[in-house]
């Protein structure tokens, strides 16, 4: 029992420090990043126009000129207390904010996290049950390829092809134009959540695939599969019995760990298809300077990939027979 | 002994292996030549040689779980056949089985029972598990356990269990007994010598010589990928009855004996020496050893050295 309260306790520490260093590099990078929010968000004609009084109202608002440590630890003091702030893009709380967003990308990447991993598994298998062969070659070069390919690129090309010459599916967004909110149907939002979605998987397969299938390799050299045959176990009873329970440990570990790179996708793959997620709402939270959002949002994707990884890690020890019976002694 | 059925013959086996050079020039790597192994039912044959001369490769051959960039040659006969790739595959794990050296060629994450079952549930697989595990005082909870919980002890005989689920005619037990203790190799021997008289041919393959003669009836002498020496147990208690000069070498070495050793060291495959392997180590080497040497039948046992008398 004690083991297990070290063990939580250990985790929450750990989690405290990643929230805190995240959201202190994320506050750094943004305040010395070249953008006058001011310029970015209001324009070089309007303020112009304005007299120094309001612009003094909103440099005050934008919290320019204050003392980038003051400002951090300000926003630091009222998260802790469990106060998210106010985005100043959007002048509403920044829990609502991502309330909202979160939902949308929510869906697109648990498609995208079920699929690619799902997909990469088999393919991995594939690949490396019969290493060398022309599947495997087939497999390997179509990952590499993918992996090699930078998301965005993908979603260009697949927006051209089934949005624009296909016409088959909308060009972006995550509901159609000039719909009513009410008029919106689950239909609609399937349709425009199909590309974003499929981008994501087909980048997160290459991954998974590549991993899955090294680690096959390396089981199918293995001596237990060696003496597996030598009891004349057929391929497929090898695969049911040895592969597939040896395989599937690593294969969980990395599938959490992927959530990670899923969610760094998402960033890129929304603001192609303009659809408004947490991944858009980053990006313009980072180009319009508003700090709450972006802390938010960034300690928010922290806290999902480190969720991930202890989720990988305790079911490693709920899984693996070594861990869990093997207690302090293995 | 004489009368006992030959259960198998091997004659002039080969096993090679496929290299790239430098510039994609692929090359064989003979890593055994002119390996001959015959055993009987009801007996049990050692093969020894040292280390990294190729033995394992011999127990893979008969089971043909050869890696893909290895070729075999020469006879095969299993009872009374060819043993071809499909009998090969038809009768391992049944008829033909493999002992191998420790639980690391056991599934880390299948339990024993299932393991040693190959997955199957059926009440008669389950019955015969039991009964294996009840003839080497295995308790029934072992079947609940996996590989990494059990004691040195039970490994040896959870391994030699799994060879009895089927109907073993020949157990090939490789390298058994490695890093044991004496009292636990003699346990682990008389485990085969048991199958051995039940009526299996047993073929131990191992670097202990000493070991071998405790309960072999025949030890075959193995050096640098081929078969020197076929002789009977017995005919290790002295010098003289040997026939090939590295069979008396290893006899002198024996602790028992004066642990004397000769200079050198087995030859890597690249670099034989033309004719015998041994010639180069062999007091006795004349001009004519660098010729093919034939096998040659004396006092019962066979030998490949032109000068045995």
């Amino acid at each position: 029992m004690k083991r297990h309260f070290i063990f939580i306790g250990k985790q929450m520490l750990r989690m405290l420090l990643l929230t805190f260093f995240v959201s202190l590099a994320a506050f750094m990078l943004l305040s010395v990043s070249p953008i006058d929010p001011l310029q970015a968000n209001i324009g070089q004609a309007a303020l112009g126009s304005m007299s120094q009084e309001q612009i003094g109202k909103l440099q005050a608002y934008w919290g320019v000129g204050e003392p980038p440590a003051e400002r951090f630890l300000a926003w630091a003091g009222d998260f802790f207390r469990g106060d998210m702030g106010v985005s100043l893009l959007y002048r509403q709380p920044v829990a609502k904010v991502i309330g909202v967003k979160l939902v949308n990308s929510l869906w697109l990447m648990l498609i995208a996290w079920v699929l690619s991993g799902a997909a990469g598994f088999v393919l991995g298998i594939l690949a490396g049950l019969r290493e060398g062969s022309v599947l495997d070659k087939i497999i390997k070069g179509y990952s590499l390829l993918i992996a090699s390919t930078p998301a965005f690129w993908l979603a260009l090309v697949l927006l051209m092809i089934f949005a624009v010459w296909l016409k088959v599916l909308p060009i972006g967004l995550s509901v159609p134009i000039g719909v009513e909110a009410c008029g919106v149907t689950v239909m609609d939002r399937v349709r425009h959540a199909i590309l974003p979605a499929v981008t994501l998987s087909i980048t997160g397969i290459a991954g998974i695939t590549l991993h899955t299938r090294e680690k096959m390799i390396e089981i199918m050299e293995s001596d237990y599969v060696l003496f597996a045959r030598a009891r004349g176990e057929s391929t497929f009873e090898i695969v049911k019995n040895h592969v597939l329970r040896n395989v599937l440990l690593p294969a969980l570990t990395l599938q959490f760990a992927s959530i990670s790179e899923i969610f760094g996708g998402s960033v890129l793959v929304e603001q192609t298809f303009s659809y408004p997620g947490l991944g858009q709402a980053a990006v313009t939270a980072g180009l319009g300077s508003d700090v709450p959002l972006l802390l938010g949002i960034t300690v928010i994707s922290a806290l999902f990939v480190f969720g991930g990884n202890l989720i990988a890690n305790l079911l490693y020890g709920v899984i693996d027979p070594r861990i869990r019976r093997g207690g302090a002694g293995a | 002994m004489e009368k006992k059925k030959v259960i198998l013959n091997i004659r002039n086996f080969s096993v090679s292996f496929e290299q790239y050079e430098s510039g994609f020039r692929k090359t064989g790597l003979p890593v055994i030549r002119n390996l001959d192994v015959k055993v009987h039912a009801g007996e049990m044959v050692a093969v020894v040689g040292s280390s990294g001369s190729g033995k394992s490769l011999l127990a893979h051959g008969i089971l043909g779980i050869l890696p893909y960039n290895a070729s075999m040659g020469g006879e095969l006969i299993y009872d009374g056949a060819p043993l071809t790739g499909e009998r090969q595959k038809a009768l391992r794990g049944n008829e033909l089985v493999l002992v191998p050296q420790s639980v690391a060629f056991l599934d880390p994450l299948m339990k024993i029972g299932p393991q040693i079952r190959k997955g199957k549930k059926d009440r008669a697989s389950r019955e015969k598990l039991n009964e294996i595990f009840r003839g080497y005082h295995l308790k029934e909870e072992v079947q609940e356990q996996y590989p990494f919980e059990l004691s040195g002890g039970m490994n040896r005989r959870v391994l030699v269990s799994t060879a009895l689920m089927g109907n073993p005619r020949l157990i090939i037990a490789d390298e058994p007994t490695p890093g044991l203790h004496m009292d636990m190799v003699r346990r682990v021997m008389s485990h085969f010598r048991e199958l051995a008289d039940q009526g299996a041919g047993v073929l131990l393959i191992t670097h202990d010589l000493e070991q071998a003669l405790q309960v072999a009836d025949r030890v075959v002498v193995f050096y640098a990928g081929t078969t020197v020496e076929d002789a009977r147990a017995e005919d290790f208690q002295s010098e003289e009855t040997l026939r090939h000069p590295y069979s008396r070498a290893l006899w002198r070495a024996l602790p028992q004996n004066g642990l004397q050793f000769i200079r050198g060291t087995q030859p890597y495959v690249k670099d034989l020496p033309e004719g015998c392997p041994f010639g180069p180590r062999c007091g006795s080497c004349t001009e004519e050893c660098k010729g093919v040497i034939p096998v040659r039948e004396i006092r019962g046992g066979s030998v490949r050295c032109i000068h045995a008398v």
